[in-house]
C-alpha cells in the first residue's frame, strides 16, 4: 500500500502529461485505488518526467482506477495534491456573449437566473471605454468567506480552491454577506435535481445547489480531477480564459493554446479585482488592451446607478 | 416614631405590589388574546418558511439578510436596559431605580431569548443547528455572538433570580390561597429565605458581584452583534465605529421601551404610587443623554464618510441621504432623534408622563427603523454594480411571512414579559422598602403612599 501511494505520488509529482498519454490522463486523474499488477505488460505509455523529458513507463506501472468509490469527504477538503489553481481572463478577447454562463449552467445543473460565472458590463470612468467583466468566483488566497464561517462549511484547499461543503452548510448566509464581490448563491428553494448520481463528495459534485444552503463557483473541481478544463474555460468561443496550475506556471484556454503563466502575467500587465480588498484573488486579469471585439456601447453606467 | 410610620408603609407596599400576581385583569386577557393570535399566526408562517424555504421571504442573493436580522439586533439592544438600570444606575448611586430593576430584568430576560431565536428564523437549515457546538469555528463573529447571547441569558436568569428570593419568601409565606403548584414554585424559588443576617449578607453579595459581571456581558453581546456586518468589507458597515454605536443606540432603545413599559404597567396595573413622576422625568433626562450621545455617534458614523465620498460608500451615502432610502432615513434622524432631544430639553415635558411615554415611543419606533437602514440598503451597495438580477433580486420588501414571523416575535417578548408579571410582583418588594428605610420615600421616587416616610440625613 505504501509503495503504490508513493507510485501515485511521484506520478503526480511528474506532472505534465503529454497529449499522447490522455487516454491514461483521463484514468490517472480519477482519484481512487490503485493497484500495481505482477507482470509487465510490455505496452508501454508515455509520459514527460520532471525534467521536461518524455520517457516511456509501463502500463503496469501506471496507477489504473479499478474501484470507483469516489472522492471522500477528507479528499474534498484536502483538495487535489501539488496543484495550485489559477484563472486568467483576457478582457481583451472577451466580446461579452456569455457563453461561460451558460456552460457552466450546463456542468452544474443551474437554472438560467443563477450564475456561478457572470458577465457584467463595467465602466471605471465616464470617459473610459466600457468593457465586459467575467466574474467567477476568485478563490482568494485569503478569503474573507470562509473567515467568518461558524461550520466550516465552506474553506480553502491546499489547491487553492475555496470550496462549500453543502452537506455542513446551515444556511446563516455570513459569507454572502462577507464576500465583497457578490459570487455567493443561496438555494432559497428546492432546486430541480438533475437526473445523474454522484459518487463524490459533496464539495466535488457538479450539481451543487441544496435547499437552504450556499453554493458558488467551485473551478469545476471535478473536472480538475480528471485533468480537464472548466467548463466556462471550454465554452469560451473567444478563448478569453485561461485554467491551470500555478506550481506548474502554465495555463491553457479552449483551444489548447498552453503559456507560461507568469510570462503572461507580466507580459500583458495582469491585475487581480479590487487588489486593495487584500484578498489575494487566484484570479487574473488582463486589461482590455487592444481589443478583438468591437467594445460595448458607451454609456454612462456609473452616474446611472447613482441615482 | 419613624419606625411605626415604616412599618405600616411596609404593610401598604407589600398588599399593594402583592396584589398584582396572579390576579386577572379584563383589559389584559384582551391584550394576551390578540398576542397570542398574532403569536399562532407567525408560527403558521414559520411552519410555511420552514416548508418552502426561504423563498418565502422577499431576501434574496443581494439582499440576503433582512428584518429578521434586523430584529436580532432591535432585541439585542433593548436587553441592554437590565445592565443600565442594574449596574450602571446601581453604582452611579441612583436610588430612584429600586421601584425598577425588576421590570429592567424582565424586559431583558425576554428579549435576550428572542436574540437568540431571531437567527434561527434567519437560518436555510435550522435543523443543523447543533453543527454550531459539533463543527464550531471560534474564528467565526457568530460563534461569538453566540457564546455572549447564552452568557447573557443565563446571567440574565441569575440576576433576575437573586432578587426574586426574597419576594418569593415573602410570596410562600403570604400567599396562601393560591393552587397548590404555585405555592410549591414560590417555596422552591425561596430557597429557604428567612431573611437572617446572614442570608440578606449574601444576597447583597450575590447581586453586587453579578451587577459587576453582568455589564461587560451585556456590552459584549451588543458588540459582538455589530461585528456580525462591521467584520465584513461591505460599505457602511466596514466601519470600527459599529461596536460602540451599536451599544449605545442599544442604551437608547432600551431606555425609550423601559418608559413605554413603564407606563403601560403604571396604568394597567394601578402601580402609580410606585411607578411615579420622578421616574419619568429621572428617566427622560436619561433619555435626553443617550438620545443625544446617539446623534453625536450618528454624525460621526454618516458624516465623516459623506465629507468624503470615497468610491465604495459613495453610492451607498447618496442612497440613504437622498435616494431610495432617504425618507427612512430622514425620518430616523428627525423623529428618532432631533425632536426627541429639542422636546426633551424642556424640563414641562419632561415631567409630564404623557409627553415622556410620546416622545419613548418616538425614539423606539425610529431605533427600530434604524436597524432596517442598518442592515438592508448596505446590501443593495456591493462593490460590483448590480447588474441584469433576476426580478425582485435587487429590491426589498418584506413579505407576510416576514411581517407575521416578525410581529409573532413581539408578540412573544410581550407574552413572556406579561408571564413574568403575572407570576412575580412587578416592581421588588424588599428592594422598595430597603429603600423607604434607608432613603425615604422621595428618594427612591415613591408617591402619594398613604403614610410619608421621610429619611433626613441626620437621622441616619
Amino acid at each position: 500500500m505504501q509503495e503504490e501511494e508513493n507510485t501515485r505520488r511521484s506520478f503526480l509529482k511528474a506532472g505534465l502529461i503529454t497529449g499522447a498519454a490522455a487516454l491514461a490522463a483521463g484514468v490517472v486523474g480519477c482519484n481512487s485505488d490503485t493497484k500495481t499488477k505482477g507482470a509487465l505488460t510490455g505496452k508501454k505509455v508515455p509520459l514527460l518526467d520532471s525534467a521536461g523529458n518524455l520517457i516511456y513507463v509501463d502500463e503496469v506501472h501506471m496507477p489504473v482506477h479499478t474501484n470507483f468509490a469516489g472522492i471522500s469527504d477528507e479528499e474534498s477538503r484536502k483538495g487535489i495534491p501539488g496543484k495550485k489553481f489559477v484563472m486568467v481572463i483576457d478582457l481583451a478577447k472577451c466580446d461579452g456573449c456569455g457563453k461561460c454562463t451558460k456552460a457552466c449552467n450546463k456542468m452544474h445543473y443551474l437554472p438560467p437566473e443563477k450564475e456561478w460565472i457572470t458577465v457584467k458590463e463595467l465602466q471605471d470612468s465616464p470617459k473610459a471605454a466600457p468593457y465586459f467583466f467575467v466574474k467567477p468566483c476568485f478563490h482568494c488566497d485569503d478569503p474573507p468567506c470562509t473567515k467568518v464561517c461558524p461550520v466550516d462549511a465552506t474553506f480553502k484547499r491546499e489547491d487553492g480552491i475555496v470550496a462549500i461543503d453543502n452537506n455542513r452548510c446551515i444556511g446563516c448566509r455570513f459569507c454572502m454577506a462577507a464576500c465583497p464581490y457578490s459570487v455567493r448563491l443561496f438555494n432559497w428553494d428546492e432546486p430541480v435535481k438533475p437526473n445523474i448520481v454522484e459518487v463524490n463528495a459533496a464539495p466535488e459534485n457538479a450539481f451543487q445547489s441544496k435547499k437552504g444552503c450556499v453554493e458558488k463557483c467551485d473551478f469545476c473541481s471535478h473536472m480538475s480531477r480528471k485533468n480537464e478544463l472548466p467548463a466556462c474555460v471550454t465554452g469560451c468561443p473567444m478563448d478569453a480564459i485561461y485554467f491551470g496550475d500555478e506550481n506548474e506556471d502554465a495555463v491553457t484556454n479552449k483551444s489548447g493554446e498552453t503559456v507560461v503563466l507568469s510570462q503572461m502575467l507580466e507580459d500583458k500587465a495582469a491585475y487581480r479585482f479590487m487588489e486593495e480588498l487584500g484578498t489575494k484573488p487566484r484570479v487574473y486579469y488582463l486589461p482590455p488592451y487592444n481589443r478583438q471585439y468591437p467594445k460595448p456601447e458607451m454609456k454612462n453606467i456609473n452616474s446611472e446607478s447613482q441615482s | 416614631m419613624n419606625s411605626d410610620l415604616i412599618r405600616e408603609e411596609r404593610h401598604q407596599i407589600e398588599a399593594e405590589l402583592l396584589s398584582t400576581v396572579g390576579r386577572r385583569y379584563k383589559k389584559e386577557k384582551l391584550v394576551i388574546t390578540v398576542l397570542s393570535l398574532i403569536a399562532i399566526a407567525g408560527i403558521i408562517a414559520w411552519i410555511v418558511q420552514l416548508r418552502e424555504g426561504l423563498i418565502v421571504t422577499a431576501m434574496r442573493d443581494y439582499v440576503s439578510w433582512g428584518i429578521y436580522i434586523s430584529l436580532l439586533f432591535f432585541f439585542v439592544g433593548i436587553s441592554l436596559i437590565g445592565a443600565l438600570v442594574s449596574c450602571a444606575l446601581r453604582f452611579s448611586g441612583a436610588t430612584w431605580r429600586y421601584p425598577l430593576t425588576r421590570i429592567a430584568e424582565a424586559i431583558t430576560l425576554s428579549a435576550v431569548f428572542f436574540a437568540g431565536f431571531m437567527p434561527v428564523l434567519d437560518m436555510g437549515r435550522p435543523e443543523r443547528l447543533y453543527f454550531l457546538i459539533t463543527h464550531g469555528r471560534i474564528q467565526s463573529p457568530i460563534l461569538w455572538d453566540i457564546a455572549a447571547i447564552v452568557t447573557y441569558l443565563f446571567g440574565s436568569l441569575i440576576f433576575f433570580y437573586l432578587p426574586l428570593i426574597p419576594d418569593a419568601a415573602l410570596m410562600r409565606d403570604r400567599l396562601t390561597n393560591m393552587p397548590a403548584w404555585k405555592r410549591k414554585l414560590y417555596k422552591m424559588m425561596a430557597a429557604g429565605w428567612e431573611g437572617n443576617y446572614l442570608q440578606r449578607k449574601f444576597l447583597n453579595r450575590g447581586i453586587k458581584i453579578m451587577s459587576v459581571v453582568i455589564l461587560p456581558v451585556a456590552i459584549s453581546v451588543h458588540t459582538v452583534s455589530a461585528w456580525l456586518i462591521s467584520m465584513t468589507m461591505r460599505a457602511g458597515w466596514n466601519t470600527s465605529i459599529m461596536g460602540p454605536y451599536f451599544v449605545f443606540g442599544a442604551l437608547m432603545a432600551g431606555c425609550a421601551i423601559m418608559i413605554i413599559m413603564m407606563s403601560i404597567l403604571r396604568n394597567g396595573y394601578n402601580l402609580q404610587h410606585y411607578l411615579s413622576h420622578t421616574h419619568f422625568s429621572k428617566l427622560a433626562v436619561l433619555l435626553l443623554a443617550l438620545t443625544c450621545t446617539y446623534l453625536y455617534f450618528n454624525i460621526n458614523k454618516y458624516g465623516v464618510p459623506a465629507y468624503k465620498m470615497q468610491g465604495d460608500e459613495k453610492e451607498l451615502l447618496n442612497d440613504l441621504l437622498l435616494g431610495r432610502h432617504a425618507v427612512l432615513f430622514w425620518v430616523t434622524q428627525i423623529f428618532g432623534l432631533i425632536i426627541p432631544i429639542i422636546m426633551l430639553s424642556f424640563q414641562k415635558i419632561r415631567n409630564s408622563i404623557r409627553w415622556v411615554v410620546f416622545v419613548s415611543w418616538l425614539v423606539l419606533i425610529c431605533a427600530l427603523v434604524n436597524r432596517y437602514i442598518i442592515v438592508i440598503p448596505n446590501m443593495m451597495h456591493p462593490f460590483i454594480p448590480i447588474q441584469g438580477a433576476p426580478a425582485g433580486y435587487a429590491t426589498y420588501f418584506p413579505t407576510l411571512i416576514e411581517w407575521l414571523v416578525s410581529a409573532a416575535a413581539m408578540a412573544g417578548f410581550v407574552l413572556v414579559m406579561i408571564l413574568l408579571f403575572k407570576a412575580f410582583p412587578i416592581v421588588t418588594i424588599w428592594e422598595t422598602e430597603e429603600g423607604v428605610e434607608k432613603a425615604g420615600d422621595e428618594a427612591i421616587g415613591l408617591e402619594n403612599m398613604n403614610v410619608k416616610v421621610n429619611v433626613l440625613k441626620n437621622e441616619n
